[in-house]
């Protein structure tokens, strides 16, 4: 397997307050990696660095290009969906609209067109939905919109920010059960940040683990779950 | 009962003009949260630029589309050079840059073109239209029907085109914009050119009835602006209203309630402003918006 997403010695900062300290970490070719960490960690900043939204150094490789220094639409162009903290849903828009602008890049009419009917065979819901505003979708549904959203793109790489975030358990379940789907049948590699761990490294089959701004462990999921220090602090028993 | 018809006519030829210049004040408010003081000045800027042509022997509707496209562009190039560097300044270095822009304008206007009040024609037949007894001014209609017609398109290009709805999103949330591939910064300039449009829409319409000079536009900002908050400034659709609403109301007041007149016209709007902020400050269509802390 080839690294898709390769980062490396990737420092960020907010003002003056540093949050990542040298940060080095990838994603396979078709794998799903996931992030592990407190709050505060430095999580979501990894990820929106990776889409250039702050400011980095340090090197980020994808699909062998440097990535870093570019500008978020041209990141996007890329083929690199985001489905960011707070889910990010035009909350005044329409569900369908929601849609069609995760598709605002891409001219080939046809694969949209399939793309769309694809969303929808994943969240049935949303097309139900398609006509209300997304402000009145309940929070499951507008993870699922955000995360509809991000694959009208025709994603390579899914950058996801805690999926779980303020979910029931049973809509978490199927949500994560649909990313690994998604993984699995069209081979769209995955970077998930996540405070379920046990949940994140279920679906992962590769995690690190990020502690104010540093990577303090690494290694296959299966290992890290059994690992007693992540298992005490992060899945807790 | 004709001369109340007549009037509430003529009122909706100028309230059209004040929805026009609401909806660019609208439309700017939307992605900035800012209100274009300058905005009545472009517009009468571009009046200038149209009347030039017209002069110049150009016909006016090749003119008045030659217009449009100049206010379209000269739009786009205010927000790129000036505004786009005070888009996270503080609201009061906004407001200092709109009123500069207000006063540049209306003196480079006065410098070329003096403050000497010109006609500026009417592109419809002199003939007033006779529906039974009711005679109508035909600039009077032919500027509601522009005004329609524009407001008809730029609602259609915003429904459906998609980039109408890539500058509606990049309005709502520029970060998930960016996200999805918009290019936040063409839009605001986009949505700039666009307000500039309108405002010469507005000018070009105004223009044969308050005659043009380098101040034409200050009262009518003003409507605009009352429009625009008796509407609700984030309802496009509630400022076009505000704006065919208070054309009438202030017309039928100025003609029927005696000791308004043509003088205390321009209070009207202030009152209306005034009441509306303080009983339903988000305007009849606006939305409340709560703001988490």
């Amino acid at each position: 397997m080839s690294a898709l997403l390769q980062i490396s010695g990737l420092e960020a900062q907010y003002g003056l307050t540093k949050v990542l300290h040298g940060v080095d970490c990838r994603v396979e070719e078709g794998g799903i990696t996931t992030i592990l960490g407190a709050n505060g960690a430095g999580k979501t900043t990894l990820l929106r660095a990776v889409c250039g939204m702050v400011k980095t150094s340090g090197s980020i490789l994808y699909a062998g290009q440097r990535i870093d220094g570019k500008a978020t639409e041209d990141i996007v162009r890329l083929g690199i969906g985001h489905v960011p903290e707070g889910r990010g849903t035009f909350v005044a828009l329409t569900v369908e609209e929601n849609l069609r602008l995760g598709a605002y890049t891409r001219k080939e009419k046809n694969k949209v067109a399939q793309d769309y009917e694809r969303v929808h065979r994943y969240f049935p819901v949303l097309l139900q939905r398609r006509q209300q505003q997304a402000g009145t979708l309940s929070g499951g549904e507008q993870q699922m919109l955000a995360i509809a959203r991000a694959l009208m793109l025709g994603p390579k790489l899914l950058l996801l920010d805690e999926p779980s975030f303020g979910l029931a358990p049973i809509v978490v379940l199927e949500i994560f059960e649909i990313m690994r789907t998604v993984n699995q049948e069209e081979g769209v590699s995955m970077l998930v940040v996540e405070q379920n761990a046990s949940l994140a490294l279920n679906l992962a089959d590769h995690a690190y683990v990020l502690e104010t701004g540093r990577i303090v462990l690494d290694g296959p999921a299966e290992e890290i779950r059994g690992d007693d220090a992540v298992r005490r602090s992060y899945i807790g028993y | 009962m004709e001369s109340f018809l007549q009037q509430v006519v003529s009122g909706l030829a100028t309230g059209g003009i004040y929805a026009a210049l609401a909806l660019a004040l609208v439309m700017i408010y939307h992605s900035t949260n800012h209100l274009n003081f300058a905005q009545g000045e472009m517009a009468m800027f571009s009046t200038y630029i149209s009347w030039s042509l017209i002069n110049a022997g150009v016909p006016y509707w090749i003119a008045f589309f030659a217009t449009l496209v100049i206010a379209f562009a000269g739009g786009v190039v205010i927000e790129r050079l000036i505004i786009r560097w005070v888009e996270d300044a503080p609201v009061l270095t906004v407001v200092i840059v709109f009123i500069g822009l207000l006063m540049i304008f209306n003196s480079v206007a006065g410098w070329i073109y003096s403050y000497d009040i010109k006609v500026f024609p009417s592109p419809f037949p002199d003939q007033p239209i006779q529906i039974g007894t009711l005679y109508l001014g035909p600039h009077d209609v032919g500027a509601i029907a522009v005004t329609l017609i524009v407001l008809a398109i730029l609602f259609l290009f915003f429904r459906y085109t998609s980039l109408g709805l890539a500058m509606r999103a990049a309005a709502e949330n520029p970060e998930s914009s960016r996200l999805v591939g918009i290019r936040v910064g063409r839009m605001l300039g986009m949505g700039w050119g666009l307000a500039a449009l309108i405002g010469a829409v507005a000018g070009m319409m105004v223009a044969p009835i308050v005659f043009l000079d380098p101040n034409m536009m200050a009262g009518i900002l003003i409507y605009a602006f009352a429009g625009a908050m008796f509407g609700g400034i984030s309802s496009p659709g509630g400022a076009v209203f505000g704006g065919f609403f208070l054309g009438v109301t202030e017309n039928l007041a100025g003609s029927y309630i005696p000791f308004i007149g043509n003088e205390l016209k321009l209070s009207v709007a202030l009152v209306i402003i005034v009441v509306v902020l303080l009983v339903r400050p988000s305007g009849i269509f606006g939305k409340v918006t709560v703001s988490r802390v």
